[in-house]
C-alpha cells in the first residue's frame, strides 16, 4: 500500500503536477480567453470552467456505465430495468442539468449586451479587406483616426461601434470579452470593460477573404493618465522631418502618390482609401499586426507588399531604388 | 434452427425442387446484371448502392487528403508551404467535399445498398431515380474537385458568407461552388424521395409501422429532412448565383439587399444538415449494438421517438450559428435554450443502446469497438456542442478553433467512427468475406488515439484565440505546440484510416467465404446469402417481429424455398410487392425498371446545363438543359406502362393489381414528395422577400413601382382556369369522353400558356429593373420561378395528351393524369401565393 502511494506521489509530482500547471500556465497569452483582462472575458471563462467540469464529470459517468455494460457486468440484467438507464440517463439527467445550465449562463446575457452608461468612450471600428480603421469618437462625433491599434484606459468601459465597407468581418478581443461581426450595411456594438493594464491582440474572427489570417490589431490596456497622453498625442498633427533623409522620403511620399491613398494629418496626404499614417511610428506592428515596427519592415511592405498580405490592394513599389525605399522608410519611422 | 412442429403458422408446402430451379432460373434472368461496356446501364440497387457507397468513399479519402495539407501548413508558425490562395481554396473544398460529397451521399448510398434487403424487398421502387442520382453525383463531383488542380477552386468558405462570394470574388471558383453543388443537391433530393417511398411502400407485407426496422425509421426521418433542409439552400445558390451573373442586388446593402438573409437562408439548411450526417450513423448503431448485445433494441419507440423529435428540433435552431451577428438578447436566449434542449433526445438514443447493452450477452467485435469509439467522442462532440449553445460562451468560442474540434468530435465521433463500425458489420453481406478483425483492432487504436491527439488540443488553441480559417498563425501565441501535436495526431488518423481502407480493399481470393448471418443478427438483410444473388430475397417474406431471424422459426429456410410472395418471375420481369403505408398490406405487386442508359444520358446533359452555366456559356448551357428535358420526358415515356393482365397470382392464394394509380402508387407519392421539397424552396424565396420588408422601414421601396395588379390577377384567373380544366380533364379521361378530354386538355394548355405570359407582363411592363434595387430583383425570381412552374405545368398537360393519343394512358390506366393533377394542386398553391405577394402585399405594407 505504502508503496503505490510513494509511486503515485512521485508520478504525480514528477507528472501531473507540471502537466496541470502547464496546461494553465500555458493558457496564457496576448490572445487568450482563459487569461481575461476584461470583465466580459471574466464571465465567460468562469462560464467555460464550470461547463468544462460539469462536462467531465458527464463524459466520466457515460463512459463508466458504457464500459460497464460491455466489460464488467456479471450477466443479462432484466429488460425492464435497464429501461430506467432510459429514463434516468436520457430524460431526468439532462433536462435537470440543462435547465441548471440555461438559467446559469444566460443570467450573464443581460450585462455582456448591456450598453454602457451615457458619456462613455466611443470609438468606431472599421473592419477593411484586411486591416481596422479605428476612428476615437467625441460626443459622437469623430476625433481623430488611427489604425489597426486602439488604447483604452483601464477600469473604464467602452463601446465599439462596428461596420464594414466591403466584406464581413468579426472583431474580437479574446482577453476582454466576446466578438460581434461587422456586416456591411449595418451597424452593430460591443461593450467592454478592460481590467487590467497590458498589451493585447485583436484579430478578425469572421472569413474575409484571402489575408484574413494576417488582420490583427494591438490593444494597449494602459492607466488613465498613460491614456490621455496617448490621445494627446494621438490628436496632435504629425511630426515635421528634420533630417536629410527623412525630408527626402517625405519628398518620395508625396511624389510616389501615396496620399491618395493614405492620411497624414498636418501634410497634403489626406487619402481616405487605406491606413492613416500620422502616427504610423508609434504603432506596435505594421501591416495589420503583422510586421515588427521598425525601418526593414517598412521597406519590406513597401517592395513586397503581396508577399506580406497576400492580395492585397496596396500595389508594390519597385520603381523605388535601394536608397529611396530607406528614405521613405525612414520618414514613415518618424511618424511617432 | 426449430423443428416444424413448433412453428405456429406453417406455410405451403414448397415446391418441388425442379420447379424451384426452374423459378430461380427465371429470377436470376429477369435480375441479371448486364455485361461488358453494358454493366453501367444497370440500375438495381446492389450495384448502383456499391458505386454510389465506393464513389463517396473516395471523395472522403480527397477530402483527408486536403486535411492533411493544411494540417502540414499549420504544423508550424508562420509556414510556406502552401499560399494563402491555395489554403482558402483547400479549406473550401475540404468543408464542401466532406459534407456534400461524402456525409449526406454515403449515407444515401449505403441506403440505396441496404434498405431494399433490410425491407425484404427486390428493389427501391425508383431504380433508375436512384441510378440518375448517382451519375449526377459523379459528373458535379468530379466538375468540384477538378477545379482545384486549375487552382479555380472555390474560396469562400464552404458556408459563402457574401459580400465576400458575391461582389469580392470574381473568379469562376464561386460559381463552381454554386452550381456544380447545387447540381448535387438536386441528386440528394432525387435519393431521399426514392429512400422515403422505399420505406413507406416498399416493406413486406405485415411490417407494420411499429416493425419497422430501427435504421429504415431513421432513413425516414433523414430523407425528410433533406427534403426541407436542402431545397432553402438551392434557393440561396439561386439568389446569390443570380447575383454573380446578372448583378441581383439581393445580398448587396447599397441596392437595398442584405448579407444576413444568405446565413439565414444557408443555416436554415446548415444546422439540420448537422443531423443529416450524424442520425445516420446512430442508424448503423441502432442495428449493431442489439445483434452484439444478442437482444432487441430496448425503447425501441423511446429511439424512434427521439429520432423524430431530434429531426423537428433540427429545424429550430439555425440562428445559434449567428449568436455574434449582433442579435437580440431575446433572441439569443430563445435559441440558446432551444439549442440546448436537442441534447435531450440525444441522450435517450445513447441511452436506449447503454440500456440494451446492459440487457443482453454481449459479444466481442471490432464492430463494437468502432461503437465505442463512436459514443466516446461523440459524447465529447455533443457535450461540447452544448456548451456552445450556451451564447454568452459563444461570444468567445464561435469561429475558433474550439468550434473546429467540436465538429470534428461530433462528426468524426458520431459520423466516421460509425460507419466504420458499419463498414465492419455489413462488409460481409455486400462482399461475402469478413474484414480482419486483428487489423481492425489496430486500426481502432490508430484512429482513437491519432484522433483524439489530432483534435483535442484544438479546443484548447481555440480558447486561446486562435480563429478559424488562417492560413497561418504567429510565433509566440501559444499555438505552436498544440498546432504541431495535432498535425501528429492527423498523420495517425490517417495512418489508421489508410489500414482500414488496405483491408477493405485487399484481394480475398484465397479466403474462404463467410457464412451466411455472420454475427447472427435478427433483421431481414441478413437473409442475404452469401455470395449473394441479385434477386435480394428468394421469395418475399411476411413478417411479424422486428426481429423475423430471432423469432419467426424456419423462417430463412421458407424463404429459401420459395414458400413466401413472389417466389417465381413468371415472365421474367423484375418485380417487387408494395404495400400500405401504416400496415403493410400488400396492395400491388410493382413492376420495377432494368437496365438503361438513358439515365446516364439524362445526368450527363443536366450536368452540362449546370457546369457550362458556370462559364456563362448561355447557349450551350440553354441546349444542354433542353437535351435533358428531352431525355427525363423519354426515360418518363417508358414509365408506367399498360401491363398485359390487371393482376397477378403472387403466392400464397393473394392477387395482386400490376397497375395502380392515385395515392397507392409509389409514383404518385414520389410526385407528392417531390413537389414538397419543390415549394419548400419556394417558400424561401418568398422568406427573403418578407425578410427583405422586416430589414427595410419601407418596403416595397416609395420609388419602385411593383408589378402592377393587373397582369398578375390576369394570370392568376388564367391559371386557374388551367388548373379547374385540367382537374376536369382528369375526370373526362376517366369517363373515357375522349373528345372533352383533349379539348380540355388542350384548353388547359393554352391557358397555362397565357397565364405563363402574363406574370411575365406584369414586371416585363412596369419595367421592373432588378439590377436597380432587391425589390424589383426579388419580384422578378418569384415571377420567374412561377413562369418556369406554369411551363412545366404546361408540358405535363401536353405529356398527358400526347400518352393518351399513344393509347399509354387509358381511362383505367390513368396515372400519369392523377400525378398530373397532383402537380397542379402545388402549382395552383406557388401560383396563388405568388401573385398575393407581388401584387397583393403592395397594399398590406
Amino acid at each position: 500500500m505504502n508503496r503505490v502511494h510513494s509511486v503515485l506521489r512521485r508520478w504525480s509530482t514528477r507528472w501531473l503536477f507540471p502537466i496541470v500547471a502547464l496546461m494553465l500556465g500555458g493558457c496564457a497569452g496576448p490572445q487568450s480567453a482563459l487569461d481575461p483582462a476584461g470583465q466580459g472575458a471574466e464571465d465567460i471563462a468562469r462560464i467555460f470552467w464550470i461547463m468544462v467540469i460539469g462536462a467531465t464529470i458527464i463524459w466520466i459517468t457515460v463512459i463508466g456505465l458504457a464500459i460497464y455494460a460491455l466489460r464488467l457486468k456479471p450477466g443479462p440484467h432484466h429488460r425492464r430495468r435497464s429501461g430506467v438507464w432510459i429514463i434516468g440517463g436520457g430524460v431526468i439527467a439532462p433536462t435537470v442539468i440543462l435547465t441548471g445550465l440555461v438559467i446559469y449562463s444566460l443570467a450573464f446575457l443581460p450585462q455582456l449586451l448591456a450598453r454602457p452608461p451615457e458619456g462613455s468612450l466611443q470609438i468606431k471600428v472599421e473592419g477593411l479587406q484586411w486591416w481596422w480603421r479605428v476612428t476615437y469618437l467625441e460626443n459622437g462625433e469623430p476625433d481623430f483616426e488611427l489604425a489597426n491599434e486602439i488604447h483604452l484606459p483601464v477600469g473604464e468601459p467602452v463601446e465599439f461601434l462596428l461596420s464594414s465597407p466591403d466584406v464581413i468581418h468579426s472583431f474580437w478581443i479574446p482577453a476582454l470579452g466576446g466578438k460581434v461581426d461587422m456586416i456591411p450595411g449595418r451597424e452593430t456594438r460591443l461593450t467592454l470593460m478592460p481590467t487590467r493594464t497590458g498589451t493585447f491582440r485583436g484579430v478578425c474572427a469572421e472569413y474575409c477573404g484571402a489575408s484574413h489570417a494576417l488582420m490583427n490589431f494591438t490593444v494597449v490596456v494602459e492607466e488613465p493618465e498613460d491614456y490621455q497622453q496617448w490621445l494627446a498625442e494621438q490628436r496632435s498633427p504629425a511630426r515635421q522631418p528634420a533630417e536629410e533623409l527623412t525630408i527626402l522620403g517625405r519628398e518620395l511620399f508625396v511624389s510616389s502618390g501615396c496620399g491618395a491613398c493614405h492620411s497624414v494629418r498636418g501634410t497634403d496626404a489626406n487619402g481616405r482609401i487605406a491606413p492613416d499614417l500620422t502616427h504610423v511610428g508609434s504603432r506596435h506592428k505594421l501591416g495589420a499586426d503583422v510586421l515588427p515596427n521598425d525601418r526593414a519592415s517598412f521597406e519590406r511592405w513597401i517592395r513586397h507588399t503581396d508577399d506580406v498580405k497576400p492580395d492585397v490592394l496596396m500595389p508594390e513599389y519597385h520603381s523605388l531604388d535601394a536608397a529611396e525605399l530607406t528614405a521613405l522608410a525612414a520618414y514613415l519611422e518618424s511618424l511617432d | 434452427m426449430q423443428t416444424t412442429e413448433n412453428d405456429p403458422e406453417p406455410l405451403p408446402e414448397a415446391p418441388p425442387l425442379e420447379v424451384r430451379r426452374t423459378q430461380e432460373e427465371r429470377l436470376l434472368k429477369a435480375w441479371e446484371t448486364p455485361k461488358g461496356w453494358r454493366y453501367w446501364s444497370a440500375v438495381n440497387n446492389s450495384e448502383v448502392g456499391l458505386w454510389y457507397t465506393v464513389a463517396s468513399f473516395c471523395f472522403f479519402l480527397y477530402g483527408g487528403v486536403l486535411a492533411l495539407l493544411m494540417r502540414i501548413q499549420l504544423a508550424v508558425p508562420e509556414n510556406t508551404f502552401l499560399t494563402a490562395n491555395q489554403y482558402n481554396q483547400i479549406f473550401t473544398m475540404h468543408g464542401s467535399v466532406m459534407m456534400f460529397l461524402f456525409a449526406v451521399p454515403i449515407f444515401e448510398a449505403f441506403s440505396i445498398l441496404v434498405l431494399p434487403q433490410m425491407l425484404g424487398a427486390r428493389d427501391l421502387p425508383f431504380p433508375r431515380l436512384s441510378a440518375y442520382g448517382f451519375w449526377s453525383f459523379i459528373i458535379g463531383g468530379v466538375f468540384v474537385c477538378g477545379s482545384i488542380f486549375f487552382d479555380a477552386a472555390p474560396r469562400g468558405g464552404w458556408f459563402m458568407y457574401p459580400p465576400l462570394t458575391s461582389s469580392y470574388q470574381s473568379d469562376v471558383g464561386a460559381d463552381i461552388w454554386l452550381l456544380g453543388l447545387t447540381f448535387i443537391e438536386i441528386a440528394s433530393i432525387a435519393a431521399a424521395i426514392e429512400l422515403i417511398v422505399g420505406v413507406l411502400k416498399c416493406r413486406p407485407p405485415g411490417m407494420r409501422i411499429n416493425l419497422i426496422p430501427l435504421y429504415s425509421w431513421y432513413i425516414l426521418v433523414v430523407a425528410g429532412m433533406i427534403l426541407f433542409a436542402f431545397p432553402p439552400l438551392i434557393a440561396g445558390d439561386i439568389l446569390l448565383e443570380m447575383e454573380r451573373a446578372f448583378h441581383w442586388p439581393f445580398f448587396d446593402p447599397a441596392r437595398g439587399g442584405d448579407p444576413v438573409l444568405w446565413q439565414h437562408l444557408f443555416w436554415i439548411f446548415g444546422h439540420p444538415e448537422v443531423y443529416i450526417i450524424f442520425l445516420p450513423s446512430v442508424a448503423l448503431m441502432a442495428m449493431i449494438v442489439p445483434t452484439f448485445a444478442r437482444t432487441p433494441i430496448v425503447g425501441y419507440s423511446w429511439v424512434v421517438l427521439s429520432a423524430v423529435g431530434t429531426g423537428f428540433l433540427s429545424f429550430g435552431l439555425w440562428v445559434h450559428h449567428m449568436f455574434t451577428t449582433g442579435l437580440p438578447g431575446v433572441s439569443l436566449g430563445i435559441f440558446s435554450a432551444a439549442s440546448q434542449a436537442v441534447a435531450i433526445p440525444t441522450g435517450v438514443q445513447i441511452f436506449c443502446f447503454l440500456a440494451t447493452l446492459v440487457a443482453g450477452r454481449v459479444v466481442k467485435s471490432a464492430c463494437l469497438l468502432f461503437v465505442f469509439a463512436g459514443l466516446a467522442t461523440f459524447i465529447i462532440g455533443g457535450l461540447t456542442g452544448v456548451m456552445v449553445a450556451v451564447a454568452p460562451f459563444d461570444f468567445q468560442a464561435h469561429d475558433t478553433y474550439f468550434i473546429v474540434g467540436h465538429l470534428h468530435y461530433v462528426l468524426i465521433g458520431g459520423t466516421i467512427f460509425p460507419i466504420m463500425a458499419g463498414f465492419y458489420y455489413f462488409f460481409p453481406m455486400v462482399r461475402g468475406k469478413k474484414l480482419s478483425e486483428r487489423i481492425g483492432t489496430i486500426v481502432f487504436w490508430l484512429v482513437f488515439i491519432g484522433f483524439n491527439v489530432g483534435f483535442f488540443p484544438m479546443h484548447i488553441s481555440g480558447m486561446m484565440g486562435m480563429p478559424r480559417r488562417v492560413f497561418t498563425y504567429p510565433a509566440g501565441m501559444g499555438f505552436d505546440t498544440l498546432n504541431m501535436i495535432s498535425t501528429i495526431g492527423a498523420f495517425i488518423l490517417a495512418g489508421g484510416l489508410l489500414l482500414f481502407f488496405f483491408d477493405v480493399v485487399r484481394p480475398r481470393k484465397n479466403e474462404p467465404y463467410s457464412e451466411r448471418n455472420p454475427w447472427n443478427a435478427g433483421t431481414l438483410e441478413w437473409l442475404a446469402e452469401i455470395p449473394d444473388k441479385p434477386w435480394g430475397a428468394r421469395s418475399i417474406p411476411e413478417i411479424d417481429s422486428r426481429y423475423p431471424l430471432w423469432d419467426q422459426p424456419n423462417f430463412v429456410r421458407d424463404v429459401d424455398e420459395g414458400r413466401f410472395y413472389l417466389p417465381d418471375a413468371k415472365e421474367v420481369l423484375r418485380e417487387t410487392i408494395v404495400t400500405s403505408v401504416i400496415d403493410a398490406r400488400p396492395i400491388q405487386c410493382l413492376r420495377v425498371a432494368g437496365p438503361t442508359f438513358i439515365t446516364v444520358w439524362a445526368a450527363i446533359f443536366t450536368g452540362g446545363f449546370f457546369i457550362l452555366a458556370t462559364y456563362h456559356w448561355w447557349t450551350s448551357a440553354v441546349i444542354s438543359g433542353l437535351l435533358a428535358i428531352v431525355m427525363l420526358l423519354r426515360w418518363a415515356w417508358t414509365t408506367a406502362p399498360i401491363p398485359e393482365k390487371d393482376s397477378k397470382d403472387v403466392g400464397l392464394g393473394m392477387t395482386l393489381p400490376i397497375y395502380v394509380s392515385g395515392p397507392n402508387a409509389v409514383g404518385w407519392w414520389a410526385m407528392f414528395i417531390t413537389m414538397t421539397a419543390d415549394l419548400t424552396a419556394f417558400m424561401s424565396l418568398v422568406f427573403g422577400y418578407f425578410f427583405y420588408w422586416t430589414v427595410h422601414k419601407d418596403f416595397p421601396p416609395e420609388q419602385h413601382q411593383g408589378p402592377g395588379v393587373f397582369w398578375p390577377v390576369l394570370s392568376l384567373v388564367l391559371f386557374a382556369a388551367s388548373y379547374g380544366l385540367t382537374l376536369l380533364s382528369h375526370r373526362w379521361n376517366r369517363e373515357d369522353n375522349a373528345k372533352m378530354f383533349y379539348g380540355g386538355i388542350i384548353g388547359a394548355a393554352v391557358l397555362s400558356l397565357g397565364g405563363t405570359a402574363a406574370i411575365i407582363a406584369g414586371p416585363w411592363t412596369t419595367n421592373l429593373d432588378p439590377t436597380s434595387h432587391v425589390y424589383p430583383a426579388i419580384v422578378w425570381v418569384l415571377a420567374g420561378w412561377m413562369a418556369l412552374h406554369g411551363i412545366g405545368g404546361l408540358i405535363m398537360q401536353l405529356y398527358c395528351l400526347a400518352r393518351r393519343a399513344a393509347r399509354r394512358m387509358t381511362a383505367k390506366y390513368d396515372a400519369d393524369i392523377v400525378n398530373v393533377c397532383l402537380y397542379w394542386h402545388f402549382l395552383a398553391l406557388t401560383v396563388f401565393i405568388t401573385v398575393g405577394v407581388i401584387a397583393g402585399f403592395p397594399f398590406l405594407a
